[in-house]
């Protein structure tokens, strides 16, 4: 199989860390070679932060780059458009309807972007969703991004019961259920 | 054996495990942090964070001495600070294998320069191992060890932040069962006086040597025969670009990259008709090669800065350029996070007009904007030395408005000596510690204050404020840090003394575990008056309405009280988180 290309983008304390988790988890299940790239340290303090997973047969490099994801997941408005070059022409917009101003929007000295969605969408199937209400629909607002995951996997070839069984296995013991809930959420939507 | 996906960090001190390792020290620093957090869950393993690199090292030197196998992890700037037992230690040479693992960071994510240990390895003869991805970390990491006993030599394996945050499939193993070595006094080879390191001197040059010759048999160096119109020697994360953009090439793939093995290097240049080097940062590969008098290109194409990626060397060795359309956005760098005590203490100094001689760690953010405090930032431990090196320069007027600014984890790394020569040379300068009650930059590790070690077992906790004294400081002050007017009038009147003070600004860090914000700030619109006062932290809670209201995200706010405190007309108030 040619190698599949994913990309998460957010925000630095997002949770993209767990998010990519439980991705390998479910490549390595399915018997590919898979690589991730995240990023921790500085970045991770409210910055834009990005994670590459891409699996095959056999996977060289761990990053993804300019105009190679088949999907890519963005946990917040902005960030889609930032990297949204980086998606292949039929690639997959999945983006979390949330917006957090980053500090030169703070401070004025610059504009956070409106109609997002529709600038840079160029003619593709964008899927997006408020999954941080959603969550607190749920009860707990930390599980947006599975969620999330739950719309980006509709466009990856694994079973419901598949994914399920990955979080399962990943997530803390006593998160399990609401995180397999956001997923189905997510999945369902 | 059993697979799981691994980080690089992960990968290799499950490497350090099956190794046999007994003893590791490190000092946190991205990207090698997770190295002890993970190798630490190991029971046979004995971890420490030790309060700085130097520290580190040599107690990973003591235990290898004693014959067993010792690990030592830092990042590239560490080896700096642990460079002296290192130059050392190399002429002495192990007992029990002793490896250090040592990690770049092109692109410089998360650190201060980006400086290539490779280089500093050959400066002190010490031979340098790359692994390429995580399976390979975790054997590099036991060929390492082997090869270290084998030849009687530290040895660093040298990792870059793309591999460490990386990961990919690992094949587990089981531990092996390392004999220590007996223990045996021996004055010629580990007491470093000038006739022993004369003789030692010559035993490093020939250990070289012997290691160059004997490489084309380590199962570490690979040479993939292809097409020969061109080849590559690389070695580390830029081997998987070159698989990536050409599958069909020659490669000549390095695990041993200081030595480079001698008559290796010179079959492969002999068999392709063009011999690229392909290496991120410095040319050290190459410039061994072309010391060969073997003719090559590397340098003179690719850059020694940043990360490479395929994508470069498609731009460059192929003419492709891939440009999608893209958007003009706005940056979003890192920023204090919401409810963190250092934009408290940054905001109390921005009222006071003040400078502040910066050092390493989340607080350096407080050099950005908004809160634009901090003038330097050099290296862990350097406000308080520079700040002093400044009064004796310019005069005591001249720090009348400055201050250092340091955290915890720092002051405990280095600051402690420079706060010593504050005293003993008789300065006048004001030093806030800005004390969180842990590393928070490096993603929250213990330090000898926070009464824990890297296990988790409750210790002794350094007391700051005896410290301080003991060192001769007489004004030891200690205030919260979300305390706006006590911090305003404390740091105005330790500033105007004429004797060394040290403000310790306490309150946790916003994410430290165990926290519970009881807690939430909330807007009220019909008392605000829209002045934006409440703005000026840079809180990333607030927003500001289009109507110049603010409201503030009760998701993302812990109830600092930061905000509340900017506001003259009670427009913002504390209420009980639901
Ligand atoms: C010599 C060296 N070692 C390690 C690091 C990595 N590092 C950067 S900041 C930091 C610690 C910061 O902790 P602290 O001083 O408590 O400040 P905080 O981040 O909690 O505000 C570390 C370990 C470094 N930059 N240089």
């Amino acid at each position: 199989m040619e190698t599949k290309n994913i990309m998460i983008v957010g925000v630095g304390g997002q949770g993209t860390l767990l998010t990519s988790r439980i991705l390998g988890g479910i490549m390595l299940s399915a018997g590919y070679d898979v690589k991730l790239s995240e990023v921790h340290g500085m970045a991770q303090r409210g910055g834009s932060v990005v994670t590459f997973v891409r699996y095959g047969d056999k996977v060289y490099e761990p990053i993804v780059e300019e105009g190679q994801a088949d999907v890519l997941i963005a946990f917040e408005r902005l960030e889609a458009m930032r990297y949204v070059q980086f998606l292949k022409k039929d690639g997959v917009l999945i983006v979390n309807d949330q917006r957090i101003d980053p500090m030169p929007v703070i401070t004025g000295a610059a504009e956070y972007p409106s109609n997002i969605i529709e600038t840079i969408s160029d003619g593709r199937a964008v899927y997006s969703m408020d999954a941080k209400a959603k969550a607190l629909e749920l009860g707990n607002s930390k599980v947006f991004n599975i969620i999330i995951l739950g719309m980006a996997a509709k466009h990856m070839n694994f079973s419901k019961e598949q994914w399920l069984d990955v979080i399962a296995k990943t997530v803390p013991e006593k998160t399990i259920e609401i995180n397999q809930k956001a997923f189905i959420a997510g999945y369902e939507s | 054996m059993e697979k799981i996906v691994m980080l690089g960090n992960e990968a290799i001190a499950r490497g350090a495990y099956e190794a046999g390792v007994k003893v590791s020290a490190a000092y946190p620093g991205t990207p090698s942090t997770e190295i002890s957090e993970n190798l630490v869950k190991y029971d046979e393993v004995y971890c420490e964070w030790s309060p700085n690199e130097k520290v580190a090292c040599e107690v990973a030197i003591g235990a290898s001495m004693t014959g067993v196998r010792s690990l030592c992890c830092m990042k590239h700037v560490g080896l700096n600070v642990a460079s002296d037992p290192l130059y050392s230690f190399s002429y002495i040479g192990v007992n029990g294998g002793m490896v250090l693992v040592v990690a770049d960071d092109p692109g410089i994510y998360s650190s201060q320069n980006e400086q290539d240990t490779r280089m500093v390895a050959r400066a002190a003869m010490v031979p340098v191992i790359e692994p390429s991805d995580s399976q390979e970390a975790k054997d590099f990491i036991k060929e390492a060890f082997d090869l270290s006993e084998k030849y009687d030599t530290p040895i660093i394996v040298r990792t870059t932040t793309r591999l460490a945050h990386s990961q990919g499939i690992v094949t587990l193993e089981e531990r092996k069962n390392i004999e220590d070595k007996p223990y045996e006094k021996n004055i010629a080879k580990n007491v470093m006086m000038p006739a022993q390191a004369k003789a030692r001197h010559i035993f490093v040059e020939k250990r070289l040597k012997d290691m160059a010759a004997d490489a084309e048999f380590m199962s570490i160096n690979r040479l993939e025969m292809n097409d020969t119109k061109i080849g590559f020697i690389t070695s580390g994360i830029a081997y998987q670009y070159v698989k990536e953009v050409f599958p069909k090439a020659s490669v000549l793939k390095l695990g041993l990259v200081n030595p480079i093995p001698d008559k290796m290097v010179r079959d492969f240049a002999a068999k392709v008709d063009k011999l690229y080097i392909f290496e991120e940062l410095e040319p050290v590969i190459e410039l061994q090669v072309k010391a060969m008098g073997i003719e090559c290109i590397g340098k003179e194409l690719f850059t020694v800065q940043g990360e490479y990626s395929a994508n470069m060397l498609r731009r460059v060795l192929k003419n492709e350029e891939v440009k999608n359309p893209s958007f003009d956005v706005p940056q979003r760098p890192p920023i204090l996070c919401p409810g963190c005590p250092h934009r408290s203490v940054y905001t109390a100094l921005k009222k006071l007009k003040l400078h502040a001689a910066g050092d390493i760690g989340c607080y350096t953010l407080g050099a950005l904007a908004p809160l634009g405090v901090i003038d330097t930032a050099v290296c862990m431990g350097s406000s308080i030395s520079t700040l002093h090196g400044m009064e004796k320069a310019r005069g005591k007027e001249f720090i009348k408005d400055w201050v250092a600014v340091i955290g915890d984890s720092t002051f405990l790394h280095t600051g402690l000596n420079s706060l010593m020569n504050m005293v003993y040379n008789k300065a006048t300068g004001t030093v806030c510690i800005l004390d969180n009650s842990i590393t928070g930059m490096t993603g929250h590790q213990d330090h000898a204050a926070t009464g824990k070690t890297l296990k988790g077992d409750a210790t002794y906790a350094v007391d700051l404020v005896e410290l301080c004294k003991a060192l001769g400081v007489e004004n030891v002050r200690v205030v919260s840090s979300f305390d706006q007017d006590e911090l305003t009038k404390v740091i105005k009147e330790e500033v105007a003394k004429d004797a060394v003070s040290v403000v310790i600004c306490k309150a946790p860090c916003a994410l430290l575990k165990g926290q519970i914000f009881p807690n939430k700030c909330v807007a009220l619109p019909e008392k605000c008056k829209k002045c934006g006062a409440c703005l000026k932290p840079g809180c990333p809670a607030l927003t500001k309405n289009a109507d110049g209201s603010v409201s503030i995200d009760a998701t993302m706010c812990n109830g600092c009280g930061l905000c509340k405190q900017m506001c003259k007309f009670d427009a913002i108030d504390m209420v009980k988180r639901a």
